[in-house]
Formats: C-alpha cells, structure tokens, sequence
C-alpha cells in the first residue's frame, strides 16, 4: 500500500486551510530508463477531499504534476475538531485515503 | 554647462540603478521560488516514514530501533543530530548519523551492516536509512551545532577531514576546496558556500538531508558526499566510511553555533 | 497538524466500501476527461471539455515564480474574486499536454486551488476558471524555467 500523506489542516475565522503532501512517482511517461526505455506513465489522476465526509472538492490530475504532489485549497465553514479527508486514485487503479483533524 | 552635467550625471545614477536592479531581480526571483518551496517539503513524507519505522519491530532480531543510542542516550533522538559527528565508547570511533543508525541496525536489529553499506541509495534498506535520518534530523530542526572536540579521535577526525578536504585528486583534480574552499564563488546559478569557515545558519553541512526538487529525492549526508566525489569523477570512499565521516567532523565543526534547517528542500 | 499515526485506516475502507457499492454517488468521481488532457492548447483543452471561449480578465489571478529553479517542480495557484466559480484548470502552454490539473469546486471550498506542476521549459501558464453561467475566464503569466546548474 502506498505511503501515507501528510495533510495539515489550519483553522482561521471560519475558513480551513488545507495542505496535502501525496507519496507518489508520478511518472509521466516521457522519461527514459537507463537503458533508454520509456518508464510507463503512473500517477495519480483523481483527488477528491471531504469536510466531515461530506466531498467538498475533486480533481482530475494529469502526469505533469509534480512528483510527491502538493495540493492546497480552503474550506469555508470550518472549525477546530472538522475532520478532513484526502482520497487519490491513481493509472494502475492503486488508492490511498487518509484524515487530519482540522485545528 | 552645469545643468547639463548635473543632467549626465543623474541619467548615469539612473542607469546604474536599473541595471542593479535588473541583476537583483533574477537572483530575487529565484529567492522567491525558493520561499514558495518552504512549506510543503516532501522531505515530511520521509520524517513521517522514519518516525513510523524507528518504532517498527525489523530484522532478523525483530527488535525496534528504540534503544538505539545516537549519542543522548538509548532511544533520545532530540538533539542528537547537532551533536554528530561524534565519538561512541561502545565502537570506540566518530560516527556520524548514517553509521551510527548502521551500527544500531546490526546490534539491536540483526541487519548485516556490509549489505546495507553496499546497497545503492534509494533502494532497499537504503530508503530506510535515509527515512530514518530525516526523521532524526527533523527532531534537531532549528538548534545549533555543537559537535564535541574534547576525545583524542573527534580531534584526529577534524584533522583528517580537513586534509581530505583539501586533498586534489581525479582526472579534473579537483578537490572539497576547488568549489567550496573560497568566498563569492558559483556554478551557473549556484551559490557555492565557502566551507572552509562556518557559512551560518542552514547552509552547507546545516542544510542536509534535504529534498531535491530536481529528481525528487531524498539525500542524507552520505549521499550529499557521494555525489560531491561523483561531480569531482572520483570514486566514493564508501557509504558510512572513516573519510566521509571525518570529511563530516571537518564540516559540523566549521558550522559551530549555526542553525541546522535540516530536513531542508534544495533544487 | 495531524499526528503521524494517527490515520484512520478504518474510515479508508468505509469509503472504499462506499464506493463500490454504487449507492452513494457522491464517492463515485466522474469519468476521467482523457482527451482533455491530450490537450495541446487552451483552445484543444476547453473544446474538450465543452467549455466555451475564453476571455482574459482581471477578476483571475494565476500565481506562480517569475523563474522556476526546476522545471520539475513549479508552484502554481489559481484563484478569483468572483462568486459561482465551478471549474479551475491550470496549463501550462508549452507542455507536451497543456493541462495539468483540472479542479472541479463545491460551494464548501473557495475558488483558491495550489499545486505544483512539471514544466518542460519557459512557457505561458494560465489559470481558467469555468463559471457557474458558462463564461471562461483566464489570466496568464509568463514563468522561466531555468536548471540551475550542477551543485547541491
């Protein structure tokens, strides 16, 4: 199973500010092996996030994003103690969830 | 006559100004892109991943790495990353991190040392080790080196280090100091820190282990070490080796009091 | 900041679970819009997603480094003052695909999404956003991709 991400959730007024770190090669098919093959595109093509399991956000992801992706965006209505959750769904059909608590 | 060189001389202040701040503004962007990288380091995903391993029952001995003594004591991982390179009574040598987390790995967990020396970074028990350092690095983030001089061989250590620092060799001749031995010196865009002194805070031997950007690694000392012997064409003394760690006595010691940013996130 | 352990694996396979049975739609995401991004242009990109043409304006703001050390890993943002924003895309002009990611937005997030994107060499990079009425709006930067050369 792939490595967990690292999701910081911080809490200002009403809103959430949520930073994401994915695990993930995010091959994007273009690059060649040392032997000069071309290593297989791999990456992650689907993010959804939820406030409280309710989805608040989802993304199509394409193979130029950076590897160990990065994500931000802000929740309105949120308070210490929300939970919130990141879903990605990768090409090889892998997926990984994990939860912060908002604070 | 006189307005008319008052005029030259201000259009010659203002072009000098502009072409300062035509060369400030590459650098300073640059600089910026870098502040951009600051918060979201992959380097946490490592911290996250050696924190999660150091706890972890491995090895042939099935034992975890919590009675390991990087210095402060079994298990006391706060603090000991600004104190390493350092002499341990138990191997009776310096050791910086990587060797130290080697030795522990053999003793507590049954790992054979020899393998995980030999394994090429960023494969097997290689991730591990370098997770496992970041996470170590990450407990020190912000404090002052402060490496110990006071036994005979950290003594000898810094002396040796020192000498290969300045030691020319390979098909380039090239040594520690043909790059770093001088101020105000860089290839293309990189500022190459002077580490014959302290070079201050986060800089040098203070920056390390760090996420490069570039191939999306993560590198710990050794592997900073290696490749620096890579770009100089001359073969690497050998993952955890007396050279490497004296090479990293000679610089944690010129570092005294600045502040580690380890794990920091580079090009 | 959430504690290293402290994932709650349990909640994973719930929405796993969820998800397969089909009931609840909400975890099902929507097909994956391949020819979009097979996409060269912005013009390629929103004919591919049935958006209609694009208008610059001042309301969308793309954020992003003037220089990119790395090409490999180049912060973006994309955002707008306005209300009833429901799609963002960034692009990048000159990639081999010129989107790189594509935001779809509830009434629950603000129209403020930062990723890092893959730049092959100084390009365009635009930040679109698709409005609730169907109008396409964008802004663009210019941003230099430069190697950086061989040290640390």
């Amino acid at each position: 199973m792939a490595d967990p991400m690292r999701i910081r959730a911080q809490v200002a007024g009403d809103k959430a500010t949520v930073r994401v770190l994915m695990s993930h090669e995010m091959e994007s098919g273009q690059r060649k092996d040392s032997a000069g093959k071309i290593v297989p595109a791999w990456f992650i093509q689907e993010v959804t996030a939820t406030h409280n399991g309710k989805p608040v956000l989802t993304a199509e992801w394409g193979p130029a994003v950076s590897k160990n992706p990065f994500l931000q965006f802000v929740i309105k209505g949120a308070k210490a103690g929300d939970k919130i959750g990141v879903t990605w769904k990768d090409t090889k059909g892998d997926t990984r969830t994990d939860e912060a608590t908002a604070s | 006559m006189k307005a008319s060189k008052v005029f030259s001389l201000l259009a010659l202040a203002c072009l000098a100004s502009t072409a300062v701040q035509a060369q400030k503004t590459a650098i300073q962007s640059i600089e910026e892109y870098r502040a951009m990288l600051q918060d979201g380091n992959p380097a946490d995903l490592f911290e996250a991943k050696g924190e999660d391993v150091w706890k972890q029952k491995r090895g042939p001995k099935k034992a975890s790495l919590e009675q390991c003594n990087l210095g402060k004591g079994p298990g006391v991982v706060k603090g000991v990353f600004v104190e390493l390179p350092r002499y341990f009574a138990d191997t009776n040598k310096v050791q910086d991190l990587e060797s130290r987390l080697l030795t522990c790995m053999e003793t507590l967990q049954g790992f054979n040392p020899v393998d995980i020396a030999k394994t090429d970074f960023g494969k097997g028990e290689q991730v591990i080790m370098t997770a496992l350092a970041t996470w170590v690095a990450a407990e020190s983030k912000g404090m002052k080196f402060n490496l110990s001089q006071a036994h005979t061989q950290e003594k000898i250590s810094f002396e040796v280090g020192k000498r290969l620092f300045f030691q020319r060799g390979g098909p380039h001749d090239f040594s520690c100091a043909s790059c770093h031995g001088q101020d105000n010196t860089r290839i293309r865009l990189q500022d190459l820190p002077n580490l014959t002194k302290n070079p201050g805070d986060g800089v040098g031997f203070a920056a390390w282990p760090a996420y490069r950007v570039s191939n999306g690694q993560m590198w710990g000392m050794q592997q900073r070490l290696n490749d620096c012997y890579r770009q100089q064409r001359f073969p690497y003394p050998g993952f955890a080796s007396e050279a490497t760690i004296a090479l990293a006595v000679y610089l944690g010691v010129n570092s005294q009091n600045s502040a580690s940013i380890a794990p920091a996130i580079k090009r | 900041m959430q504690t290293r352990r402290e994932t709650l694996k349990h909640s994973a396979i719930v929405a796993g679970l969820l998800a397969t049975t089909g009931l609840f739609p909400q975890y099902a995401l929507a097909a994956y819009n391949k020819t979009a991004f097979e996409a060269k242009s912005l013009a390629e990109v929103l004919k591919a997603i049935g958006a209609g043409a694009p208008v610059e304006s001042k309301d969308v703001t793309i954020g992003g480094p003037d220089i990119a050390e790395n090409g490999a890993v180049v912060p973006l943002t994309a955002s707008t003052v306005l209300p009833g924003a429901k799609q963002m895309l960034i692009l990048v002009e000159k990639n081999p695909a010129a989107m790189i990611a594509m935001f779809n937005l509830t009434d629950s997030v603000e129209a403020n999404v930062a990723t890092r994107a893959k730049m092959g060499q100084s390009s365009d990079v635009y930040a679109v956003v698709i409005m609730a009425d169907g109008k396409v709006l964008f802004a663009k930067k210019e941003v230099k991709v430069t190697l950086g050369g061989c040290g640390g």
